[in-house]
């Protein structure tokens, strides 16, 4: 397992603050993978690289149900987003698009630090503190949905939702 | 049984998959939608009279890439059979004023805010573009069956306090992920409440993260939370945040640039009379901004007057639909701006500059604050109405 970089984010980041409204996103990935943060933060989607983790707080996610505010990390290549909690449309679209939501404490975890991630058990490592968390593990359709990739390409091979 | 637990046939905590009454999708979530039903394989819509599109987030089209984002959606409604419903409004209230819902269905919709429909004993969930993909694919979505939490309420409102008043109220109270995942469930005197109240109060579901929500006398679990309707005053949602909610009386003499009135929270007709009646022939302090949510609204508003009263005030009256809610058009705010809005969310930048505070209230108190230029408590406006010309 290779580790990737977290970026950590404090509480209450909400939908508008992942990916404003105002952008009027439609479906082009490079203007969905340009507007992730774009204000909260416009290194991100310039330095982020495949394999790294969003690392949050509380809330992460509340809001609006836009697919875009999971959808620009996922282009992006984040591979998990860890936080204490997340918004309840914002957890399922993540689950859907194939990027693991993981629910933990996340306090630990500084900017910068290189991390290890099993989302089947929901052990992360954080290799730059030699410490590991334990995250609460995915259910079971969940974890089916994100062997999958996501809900698409379940959906594709199943042609039907079996929990 | 509970409400969710009843219609879904299963207890709280197990993941069903059911049939959907009804799937929808507007302007700003569709073409994700269109996309993803695309790439799952599928051809054809499960049914296409139980989906519905609505162009209401950025209608008419401000830009061209707007208008393309349109005419894409226009063409796979064409090409699958799909109704498209454009400029008529928001689609939660077009579906609340509309014989399309009916209580205990199961429906999904591609907006946060479809919760709204809980007030028609609607099951109403709002979800993502990828789940919306599925639900018009095969014409079913699985969830986890929620928890009820419910709240009671006791008593009757005091004069110029209404429905938001309590909406943000609860959002103070349980904060934003209070009712994360849970089936958020008005009891006791709600059953008073008139749709008008019952749509505002369950479209503030979604700022509590709940499920779905509903006012239900139906048996369930004991309440958790209570509220007097009597001891409740006039309530702002500070900016930035929807559970930052103090009385306006602690606010006042805030000095607001902008006024905004409508929403899928608080752009109905009985919103417009409230409004109305503070402004009871007074010339509005600041700019202030009216979009219907309806077209019917607009039509009863012109019916009863009151869209003559509004441009005699200076009122600016807009299309109906989504209006400024979303900052993408009719009425962005600049930098440094104070804006008292009627809608259900004040994040940073949700209706403009970054730079700019969002205060979340009630028709009245928006309509106090467009009649002085400053945050005040209605209650002083509405005291004294005779000495205003009718």
């Amino acid at each position: 397992m290779t580790a990737g970089r977290a970026w950590v984010f404090g509480d209450d980041i909400d939908t508008d603050i992942i990916t404003p409204g105002r952008y009027n996103l439609g479906t082009n990935p490079d203007d969905l993978k340009k507007a992730c943060f774009i204000e909260h933060r416009p290194d991100f989607a310039k330095t982020v690289r495949p394999g790294d983790y969003i690392v949050a707080g509380r809330s992460f996610g509340i809001g609006s149900s836009r697919e875009s505010a999971a959808l620009s990390p996922k282009l992006l290549g984040v591979r998990a987003i860890l936080a204490r909690s997340f918004g309840r449309i914002y957890f399922r679209n993540c689950v859907n698009l194939g990027i693991p939501p993981l629910q933990g404490d996340t306090s630990r975890i500084r900017d910068g630090d290189e991390l290890e991630v099993d989302v089947a058990t929901g052990l992360v490592r954080n290799v730059t503190r030699a410490e590991e968390y334990p995250f609460r593990p995915l259910g079971g359709f969940v974890q089916a949905v994100l062997a999958e990739g996501g809900l698409a390409p379940y959906v594709r091979k199943h042609r039907r939702l079996a929990p | 049984m509970p409400f969710a637990s009843r219609i879904l046939g299963a207890e709280p905590g197990e993941i069903v998959v059911r049939p959907v009454d009804l799937v929808y999708a507007h302007d700003a979530t569709a073409p994700l939608a269109i996309k993803a039903f695309r790439e799952m394989g599928f051809d054809r819509v499960f049914d296409p009279s139980k989906v519905l599109f609505f162009f209401d987030h950025v209608y008419p089209a401000p830009t061209p890439k707007a208008a393309e984002l349109h005419r894409e959606v226009r063409e796979f409604a064409a090409e699958q059979g799909i109704r498209v419903v454009e400029g008529q409004g928001i689609s939660h209230q077009l579906l609340a004023e509309s014989d399309v819902v009916r209580p205990g269905q199961v429906v999904v919709g591609g907006d946060s805010h479809t919760v709204t429909l809980g007030a028609r004993g609607v099951l109403a969930m709002g979800m993502g573009s990828t789940d919306i993909a599925v639900a018009m694919g095969l014409g079913e979505t699985w969830l986890t069956v929620p928890e009820s939490l419910r709240i009671e309420l006791r008593g009757r409102f005091a004069p110029a306090v209404v429905a938001k008043d309590l909406a943000l109220a609860v959002c103070g109270t349980l904060g934003v992920e209070g009712g994360n995942f849970k089936s958020v469930e008005y009891v006791g005197e709600a059953h008073r409440l008139n749709l008008a109240d019952r749509l505002t109060l369950c479209n503030l579901g979604a700022e509590v993260g709940a499920k779905n929500a509903v006012v239900t006398d139906e048996p369930g679990p004991g309440a958790e939370f209570t509220f007097d309707l009597s001891a409740l005053e006039p309530q702002l949602a500070v900016h930035p945040r929807v559970d930052t909610v103090k009385p306006v009386s602690d606010v006042e003499g805030l000095e607001v640039d902008q006024v905004y009135l409508g929403t899928c929270t608080n752009g109905r007709i009985e919103d417009m009379r409230q409004f109305d009646a503070i402004l009871a022939g007074r010339p509005v302090a600041t700019r202030t901004l009216c979009t219907p949510a309806s077209a019917t609204v607009m039509r009863q508003m012109a019916d009863e007057g009151i869209l003559s009263r509004f441009v005699a005030a200076g009122v600016t009256i807009q299309s109906p639909g989504c209006g400024a809610c979303l900052g993408r058009h009719h009425g962005v705010l600049g930098d440094g701006e104070v804006c008292v809005a009627t809608g259900s969310r004040n994040f940073v930048g949700r209706m403009g500059s970054p730079k700019a505070e969002i205060y979340l209230s009630s028709p009245y108190t928006a309509a106090a604050a467009a009649v002085t230029g400053k945050v005040t408590d209605p209650r002083r406006l509405l005291a004294r109405p005779k000495e205003v010309p009718a």
